[in-house]
């Protein structure tokens, strides 16, 4: 038999290095626990220990805090991108890939699209979470799945960045502890526990210099008129911004990553 | 474009934060040989490999395969051949069938070709029995043989090995060494390197010796031998007043310079030729010997001779 080859195309790539990053989860599923753990112990921590003080009851404070967990979720679930490419980078399989006829793109977007399962899961669990503790959005049941797309497809957009720092960083170690002080600047200088009027006017200025705040206010926005806001509009412009910036960064990155 | 050269490598070079690893090396690998890079540990043959295999970039020169320049034409060449690298670049986290489909589907095969292949490639290196189960609870030697699976899924042309048995134990090295012949015998080329001289020396049609990021030399395995030079002939004179005789006779027919040690005699002889006469010699005076051993050099000889003490 003689092989018959033909240069893969761009997308076929992708969607084989996508099925490869999915087997390895599911063949491993503790991955998933860091997604499913977090966002219920943060939900019912904050919940149960700043409700009253911020809102004066849980109840009143789950639409602040529901949005802010997501978001920071998201942020962590993205940030697992960046080490698990590092991981990979070092274990020598890269080496192959690089080898192989095939765009050089593909293995790094093929990881991130398989970690759209990671961010699914965390978002769904985030706003079960929720749920169970009461928390009922007006705008109604087909504005969450909106809200949760949106926190999806920021945390998506978001993994470019951390896959870039991975493939900067020097080993896995360095990308998590990166990622998670990452993580929690990011969260919690921002308006995700707390009402932004609440601070001092340096904490202000810097809460809205965090993009987080404008993610977190604009899923607050949709789950409470039931309509796509400008400033959601303005986040699905922004992350499409950043994953058409560092998709070719991540790629310059790869190469020059011997 | 036709060419009677597999790899053509001229004037590579590669320097890291100062240190010169590859030194300008030039050499061509024919079609169809096994073609050795043989060097201690940190000679720059790894290095050599990842430039021709477009891993690593060379700081100058430049890397021809089968007439097509690498950085020109860097895809096209990269679909001529396999690698299989030092350490075992296989995911370890997925089965061994996962781990063909993926990389089948990546070299461009169709579905359902790549099942096929797959199929074909896991009766092959004799991984049906464990074609499902994880990685991570294979031997090393299953582990290798998956690599180099993975390798040969375009039925490339050109093969290159980076310490093909490094770690392996005999029987799965020996087995290793077969694989090698097979692909030879239908027609591949394969680029090999090794520290260890006898796999050098069993498998590779050429050798090229680095030492220190240089090409130091050049040839054939018997070449490289007769560059050390002489066949090392050992006996022992059983009766201590025959001894002064035997070495007598011994100078007289080999003309070189002949060691005693107690009542062993060593001779270096330049033809093996010159054997037979030594020993009807002996015979005519009527020394009794014993313990006679002939020594070709090995590649150790030649190794020693040619690379310098320092790794």
């Amino acid at each position: 038999m003689d092989v018959q080859t033909h240069r893969g195309n761009l997308i076929m790539n992708t969607a084989t290095m996508a099925y490869r990053n999915l087997l390895k989860t599911i063949h491993n599923p503790d991955r998933f626990m860091d997604v499913i753990i977090q966002p219920v112990m943060f939900m019912l921590m904050f919940g149960y220990l700043f409700g009253g003080a911020v809102a004066g009851n849980v109840k009143n404070y789950l639409p602040t805090i529901v949005p802010g967990i997501l978001i920071q979720t998201m942020l962590s679930a993205a940030s697992g991108s960046g080490s698990q490419i590092r991981e990979d980078l070092d274990s020598g399989v890269f080496d192959r890939f690089k080898s192989l006829p095939m765009a050089h793109i593909a293995p790094l977007a093929g990881q991130l699209f398989a970690d759209i399962l990671r961010l699914v899961i965390a978002a769904i669990t985030s706003l079960t979470t929720g749920y169970l503790m009461g928390w009922r959005p007006i705008a109604g049941f087909g504005w969450v799945v909106v809200s949760g797309l949106l926190a999806i497809f920021s945390g998506w957009a978001l993994s470019w960045v951390f896959a870039l720092v991975g493939l900067l960083a020097k080993n896995a170690t360095t990308v998590e502890s990166l990622s998670l002080v990452t993580m929690l600047v990011l969260s919690f200088l921002s308006n995700a526990f707390i009402p932004i009027k609440t601070l001092s006017k340096t904490m202000q200025v810097i809460a809205y210099m965090n993009p987080i705040t404008y993610v977190i206010t604009a899923i607050r926005q949709i789950l409470a008129t039931g309509s796509l806001t400008h400033e959601a509009l303005l986040v699905l412009v922004f992350g499409i911004g950043i994953v058409v910036v560092f998709a070719p960064l991540t790629v310059w990155a790869y190469d020059r990553n011997n | 474009m036709k060419t009677s050269n597999a790899v053509e490598v001229r004037n590579l070079t590669k320097t890291f934060n100062n240190n010169i690893v590859v030194n300008n090396v030039s050499f061509d690998v024919k079609k169809g040989e096994v073609f050795g890079l043989l060097g201690p540990n940190g000679a720059g043959k790894t290095t050599t490999l990842r430039m021709m295999t477009t891993l690593l970039k060379a700081d100058s020169g430049s890397v021809k395969i089968f007439g097509h320049d690498t950085r020109k034409e860097g895809r096209l060449s990269r679909s001529m051949f396999g690698l299989t690298g030092q350490y075992a670049s296989v995911d370890e986290d997925i089965s061994s069938r996962e781990n063909l489909m993926i990389f089948s589907r990546l070299n461009g095969l169709s579905r359902t070709d790549s099942k096929k292949r797959t199929v074909e490639l896991l009766e092959e290196f004799s991984l049906v029995d464990s074609a499902d189960k994880a990685l991570k609870n294979f031997s090393g030697g299953m582990r290798r043989r998956l690599d180099l699976a993975v390798s040969l899924i375009t039925r490339p042309k050109l093969i290159f090995l980076d310490e093909p048995t490094t770690g392996l134990d005999p029987r799965t090295r020996s087995q290793m060494w077969e694989t090698v012949r097979n692909l030879v015998a239908n027609g591949s080329t394969v680029v090999l390197t090794t520290q260890y001289l006898d796999e050098a020396d069993q498998l590779a049609d050429r050798v090229a010796v680095i030492d220190h990021g240089k090409l130091v030399k050049i040839g054939t395995p018997s070449e490289l031998k007769e560059q050390v030079g002489g066949t090392n002939l050992n006996f022992t004179v059983n009766k201590l007043d025959q001894v002064n005789t035997a070495v007598k006779l011994a100078k007289e027919q080999t003309g070189t310079l002949v060691n005693l040690t107690n009542q062993q005699i060593n001779v270096k002889l330049a033809k093996i030729d010159q054997l037979t006469p030594l020993l009807v010699d002996l015979k005519k005076s009527k020394i009794s010997i014993s313990n006679l051993t002939v020594q070709e050099p090995s590649l150790d000889d030649v190794f020693m001779k040619l690379t310098v003490g320092k790794n």
